[in-house]
C-alpha cells in the first residue's frame, strides 16, 4: 500500500530516473551523430600528380609505421598492345615522390589507394574474433583491444588495403581520420591532396557535391566483380587497374 | 507422490545446473564490456577511442581565421584550391598555442618540385617544368610568390 509520504518520496526518484532516459546514450563525439552519415571517398585519377602529400600527411596524422601504408600512390604505364599487363610502380608508396620514369610513350597515370571502407566487407567477415567491424556512417574499423594478429584480414582484403602494425602486432588500416571526421573536419589525405584528387564523401549527405558528380561522370569502384560494396569512387579509372 | 519417491537425484542436478548456468551469466556478465551492442556487434566504446585520437593537420579554416589576408592573396591565384598545411606541414599545435609553437617556412627548392617536376605520369594539363632546365637550382621564391605563383610583382606574367 502505498502511502502519501511513501509517494513524495518516489517523485524525485521517478523524476531522476526519467532524466536518465532522456539523456540517451552517449554519442561517439560531441555535437556528432554517427546515424546521419555515410562516408566513401571520391579519387579522381584524372587530378593526381602523384605527389605524395596524402601518403606523407596520412603517416604523420595516424602514426603509420616507416615502411607501413594506410594509403599509398602506384603508377601506371599501360602500353597498348599489354592493358592486362601494366607495369606498376610504388615506390616507397610514393611517400617521396616519383623518379622520373624509363617508359617510353603508352598510357602513364598515377592512382591514388586506400581502404576501400566496403559495405559488405571481407575483412569483416573473415575476423575470427570480431576486432573488425562497421561503424553506423560506414567506416571499417578494427577494435585493436580484441585482435589478435591472426592476419586473416590482411589475407582477405581483395585491394591490399590491411597490414599488421610491426610493434602492436595487431592489424591496422585506414580509419578513414575517424577522429577527425567525427569533429567535422575531412581526412588528412584530402586536406592535403593539392589538386582536389582526393574527396571525402558524405552519401547521407543530399548537399554533399558528390551526388551530382556521380550523376555526371563516369565513375567506377575497384575490382566491382567482387561485390565487396566498396565506397572509394575513382573517377576516370582505367581498365588496367588492378 | 509414490512416482517421484526417487527424484532427489533429479532435484540435486537441476540445483547443479543452475549453480552454472547463475556462474556462466556472471562470468559472461564480467567479461562482455558494457558498451558491447552500443551500435551494433562491436565494443562502443572503440568508436569513441577512435574518434578521441588527437589531431595533426587542424585544417585549412582555422588557419584562415587568423590568416586572412593569405587567403585574399591566395584565392586570386592559381594555388586557391591548395589548403595551407599542404605546403606548411601539420601546424594543429601551432593553431592551439600559435605564441610558442611557429611553424617553420618551407624551402621552396624542396617543395615546389614534389607537385611541379615533369613526370610522365601526370596530367598533361598540370603544369610542369623540368626544373634543372628551368631553374637550375635557383629557389622557386626568387621569382614566383607561392600564395599566387605567377611571378613577383612588376615582372610579366608567366
Amino acid at each position: 500500500m502505498i502511502t502519501r509520504r511513501k509517494l513524495l518520496m518516489l517523485l524525485p526518484a521517478a523524476a531522476f530516473a526519467w532524466e536518465y532516459v532522456l539523456a540517451g546514450t552517449p554519442d561517439v563525439a560531441p555535437n556528432y551523430n554517427s546515424s546521419e552519415h555515410w562516408w566513401g571517398m571520391l579519387l579522381d585519377i584524372d587530378k593526381c600528380i602523384g605527389c605524395g602529400n596524402c601518403v606523407r600527411a596520412c603517416a604523420t596524422e595516424n602514426d603509420v609505421p616507416e615502411g607501413y601504408f594506410r594509403t599509398w600512390v602506384e603508377r601506371y604505364h599501360v602500353a597498348d598492345w599489354q592493358q592486362d599487363t601494366p607495369l606498376v610502380d610504388s615506390p616507397n608508396g610514393g611517400k617521396d615522390g616519383f623518379p622520373e620514369s624509363s617508359a617510353v610513350g603508352g598510357k602513364n597515370f598515377f592512382v591514388p589507394k586506400m581502404c576501400n571502407h566496403c559495405a559488405d566487407s571481407p575483412c569483416t567477415q573473415v575476423c575470427p574474433v570480431g576486432a573488425t567491424f562497421h561503424t553506423p556512417d560506414g567506416v571499417v574499423l578494427v577494435d585493436s583491444s580484441y585482435c589478435v594478429g591472426c592476419r586473416y584480414c590482411v589475407q582477405a582484403c581483395p585491394y591490399g588495403c590491411r597490414f599488421l602494425h610491426p610493434t602492436k602486432h595487431t592489424a591496422e588500416k585506414c580509419s578513414l581520420c575517424y577522429h577527425r571526421i567525427t569533429k567535422g573536419l575531412t581526412t588528412a589525405c584530402c586536406e592535403n591532396c593539392p589538386t582536389g584528387a582526393r574527396q571525402l564523401a558524405d552519401l547521407k549527405n543530399p548537399n554533399d557535391p558528390i551526388h551530382e558528380f556521380l550523376k555526371t561522370h563516369s565513375v567506377q569502384v575497384l575490382k566491382p566483380h567482387l561485390a565487396t560494396g566498396a565506397k572509394a569512387f575513382y573517377h576516370d579509372l582505367d581498365g588496367s587497374v588492378r | 507422490m509414490s512416482k517421484f519417491k526417487d527424484a532427489e537425484h533429479l532435484v540435486r542436478l537441476a540445483g547443479a545446473c543452475a549453480v552454472v548456468l547463475v556462474l556462466f551469466l556472471l562470468v559472461r556478465a564480467h567479461f562482455i564490456p558494457k558498451s558491447f551492442g552500443q551500435y551494433g556487434h562491436f565494443r562502443g566504446d572503440a568508436l569513441a577511442e577512435q574518434s578521441s585520437k588527437t589531431i595533426s593537420y587542424a585544417g585549412h579554416k582555422v588557419c584562415e581565421d587568423c590568416h586572412a589576408d593569405v587567403l585574399e592573396v591566395k584565392k586570386a591565384g592559381k594555388h586557391a584550391g591548395v589548403n595551407c598545411e599542404a605546403c606548411h606541414g601539420p601546424l594543429a599545435k601551432h593553431a592551439e598555442d600559435p605564441g610558442s609553437v611557429v611553424p617553420q617556412l618551407p624551402d621552396t627548392a624542396v617543395l615546389c618540385v614534389r607537385c611541379h617536376e615533369e613526370n610522365i605520369a601526370k596530367p598533361k594539363t598540370f603544369p610542369q617544368v623540368v626544373s634543372k632546365e628551368h631553374s637550375g637550382g635557383t629557389v622557386c621564391k626568387t621569382c614566383h610568390v607561392p600564395h599566387s605563383p605567377l611571378l613577383q610583382p612588376g615582372d610579366k606574367k608567366s
